[in-house]
């Protein structure tokens, strides 16, 4: 298996050059010109500063010139300049990535304890009053669009009901905890600030939710399946032969091996949601990759349309390779790196 | 004379079709007894209701299953018995082979972990370093070489015959005082099935337990079992001592298919086989079941259903019973 995982780490460089070209080229293909957002469209008829503004940003020169140029940056940890907050690309990556992460943890933890509780009883009692509802609400989580659903439940536990804090991270009066790691969860914590860490827990709850609600829908549905699949196998009959309880036949038998498909699911869900959170953010005034990915799109802001695609890109790299590795220890048959039929 | 070990008396299984239409038997009117330190063989062809039978013993059968009879178990109603009470009895009083090694062990643990579960469902008190001291000795006493490496082994790891060798040592793992095998050599090699075989026979001699030996092969039963009941479309239709039945077969079925079984001082140019299928659970003929495929046929058995009722040493439910243990030609001749 190491040999195995050593493999991919070094495949992973060689695919990430892949998507970098790609959203390179991309990115400077489309109609829009970068220079009305570097200089403001009144400037654009003053010939000398639109030259000294091209000179600048380096935009004179020939596209493969750029590339390289681009890509010689990068080895050394250089994400370029944005054309919008004037810091870099990098920086502000290091800044926000903790929060999307944060936030994407967070929604994978809900999205998957609820997703696997629902499956596992709406296979249990199949065809009954729980199956009908855990469908109900799974198909809600997998086809409502979030700007729908995390409105509502803004509207309704934070406006209404006011059980639960509105958008942002943390309460509005409080101080944002030191930078430590970025996850304010754990900072709050190494900084002792106890009111500060329920604060920080009250707002992750509602887009956390609303972001899991759809990996519950999509994991609740895989691992019905796959349990149903499973509990008409000899091995359950097998294991209630040997006199098991109903409860040790269902989550020591039946689960472990629905888990197995259901782990791919939750594999890629991981890698979407880093991506996807988008939506979640622009609602939740959460300032991670996703809203950052917003403003950098409509200013026009290359650098950082580049390397938010990056960072997304590799976010489905590891969470692929976590994913096999995964698969690996749970399944004895899976022998990584062995070809196929050894 | 003591209560024998199983006594399964007028036993019917019956499923409910969905949203309650007509229901269908499976098993109809099923007597069986089986004795300590003997094995009763069970056989019939696939559908004749054999395995819902020892399913309904274990009381495994599916939600839509209702069962109408006795089962005893020492003297003990099973049927009675709720399924929390039911489980002390499975896997604790009776063991359960089944015909399938490569599907009844679960893939993702290891088969030491499987018979050691098996112990400490039934024993609390047994710690799970001695669970699987315990499962090592098991795997020992089904001939499994290097026990205690195999142990740590995965299902997929064993070959087909080690397989059913460890879901045998996990049927055992508690001393069951009845074993029930289900067809537990038809997924092998003939080689390991007459291993199979021997291991099971010895069982039976060193901890006297009562064996149900279900399978579709009356070569498999004429070597091991003492006594055999034949089933055809759900209910027993001859039973009796292995070598009078096989002496004399008073059924027209189990004389068909003893017919079938090669023999080893006889040359023929082809098997016989009986002429037509078993009939379908949803449509079973009028009479005796058998009528549509029987060459003794009389218009009697197309109205009448014949019940068992004893012809010299053998029960067995044929109208022409003598007539059929009388003749000494093929089925196919009469």
């Amino acid at each position: 298996m190491f040999a195995y995982v050593t493999k991919r780490l070094i495949a992973m460089p060689f695919l990430l050059l892949g998507v970098i070209t790609v959203a390179f080229l991309l990115t400077h293909f489309t109609a829009a010109d970068p220079l009305t957002s570097i200089i403001g469209e009144r400037q654009m008829n003053n010939p000398e500063v639109v030259e000294a503004a091209r000179q600048r940003w380096g935009l004179d020169r020939s596209l493969p010139e750029q590339y390289l140029v681009y890509l010689g940056n990068l080895v050394t940890g250089d994400f370029g300049t944005s054309f919008r907050t004037r810091q870099p690309v990098a920086q502000d990556l290091i800044l926000r990535l903790p929060a999307t992460l944060e936030l994407v943890i967070a929604a994978m933890m809900l999205g998957t304890l609820f997703g696997i509780t629902l499956g596992v009883l709406a296979a249990r009692f199949r065809g009954g009053v729980i199956d009908n509802l855990a469908r109900l609400f799974a198909l809600i989580g997998a086809s409502a669009p979030v700007f729908w659903s995390g409105l509502l439940v803004l509207f309704v536990f934070s406006v209404q009901l006011g059980w639960l804090p509105g958008p942002g991270r943390i309460d509005a009066r409080a101080v944002a905890p030191p930078f430590v790691t970025g996850f304010f969860t754990i900072d709050t914590l190494l900084a002792g600030d106890w009111t500060g860490f329920r604060s920080v827990l009250l707002h992750l709850l509602l887009p956390a939710s609303v972001l899991g609600w759809t990996v519950t829908g999509i994991v609740s549905r895989m691992v019905r399946a796959s349990m149903l699949d499973v509990l008409s196998q000899e091995y359950i009959l097998a294991a209630r032969a040997k006199g098991a309880s109903p409860v040790r036949v269902l989550l020591h038998h039946a689960l472990r091996n629905a888990m197995l498909p259901t782990l791919t699911i939750i594999g890629f869900s991981f890698a979407y949601l880093i991506t996807g959170a988008v939506l979640t953010e622009t609602i939740f005034a959460w300032p991670g990759i996703g809203s950052y990915a917003v403003s950098a799109a409509r200013g026009l802001d290359h650098p950082a349309i580049v390397g938010v695609t990056i960072i997304g890109g590799a976010a489905f790299l590891i969470a692929n390779l976590l994913t096999d590795i995964a698969y690996a220890v749970v399944d004895p048959r899976v022998k990584l790196g062995a070809k196929a039929g050894a | 004379m003591s209560a024998p070990l199983l006594a399964i008396r007028d036993l019917t299984v019956s499923f409910a079709t969905r949203r309650g239409g007509h229901a269908f038997q499976a098993v109809s009117g099923v007597d069986l007894t089986v004795q300590s330190g003997e094995v009763h063989g069970v056989v019939g062809e696939s559908g004749s209701g054999k395995s819902v039978t020892m399913l309904a013993v274990m009381q495994l059968l599916s939600q839509s299953a209702t069962i109408a009879g006795s089962i005893m178990l020492d003297g003990q109603e099973l049927t009675a018995l709720s399924d929390r009470q039911m489980r002390k009895i499975r896997g604790a009083r009776i063991g359960y082979i089944f015909q399938d090694p490569m599907t009844a062990l679960n893939p993702l643990l290891t088969v030491g972990e499987q018979i050691a579960e098996a112990v400490r469902i039934h024993r609390g008190d047994v710690g799970h370093k001695h669970a699987v001291a315990r499962a090592i000795d098991l795997l020992r006493l089904v001939a499994i070489p290097n026990p205690e490496k195999r142990a740590n082994q995965y299902p997929h790891e064993f070959s087909g015959g080690m397989r059913q060798r460890a879901v045998i040592a996990m049927a055992m793992a508690n001393e069951p005082d009845l074993l029930i095998a289900d067809e537990p050599t038809t997924a092998l090699d003939v080689t390991i099935q007459a291993q199979i075989m021997e291991l099971l026979d010895q069982l039976r001699r060193e901890k006297n337990i009562g064996i149900v030996l279900v399978t579709h092969d009356l070569g498999v039963v004429a070597g091991v079992a003492k006594s055999l009941s034949i089933m055809y479309a759900g209910r027993v239709v001859e039973r009796g001592l292995v070598d009078d039945v096989f002496a004399a077969p008073h059924h027209p079925y189990t004389k068909g298919l003893l017919e079938s079984l090669p023999q080893m001082d006889e040359r023929v140019e082809r098997l016989s086989a009986i002429a037509g299928a078993p009939p379908p659970i949803s449509a079973r003929p009028s009479g005796c079941p058998f009528h549509p495929r029987c060459p003794y046929v009389i218009e009697r058995c197309r109205s009448e259903r014949p019940v068992l009722r004893p012809v010299g040493p053998i029960d067995v439910a044929c109208h022409r019973a003598e007539i059929v243990a009388a003749d000494k030609g093929t089925l196919q001749d009469a």
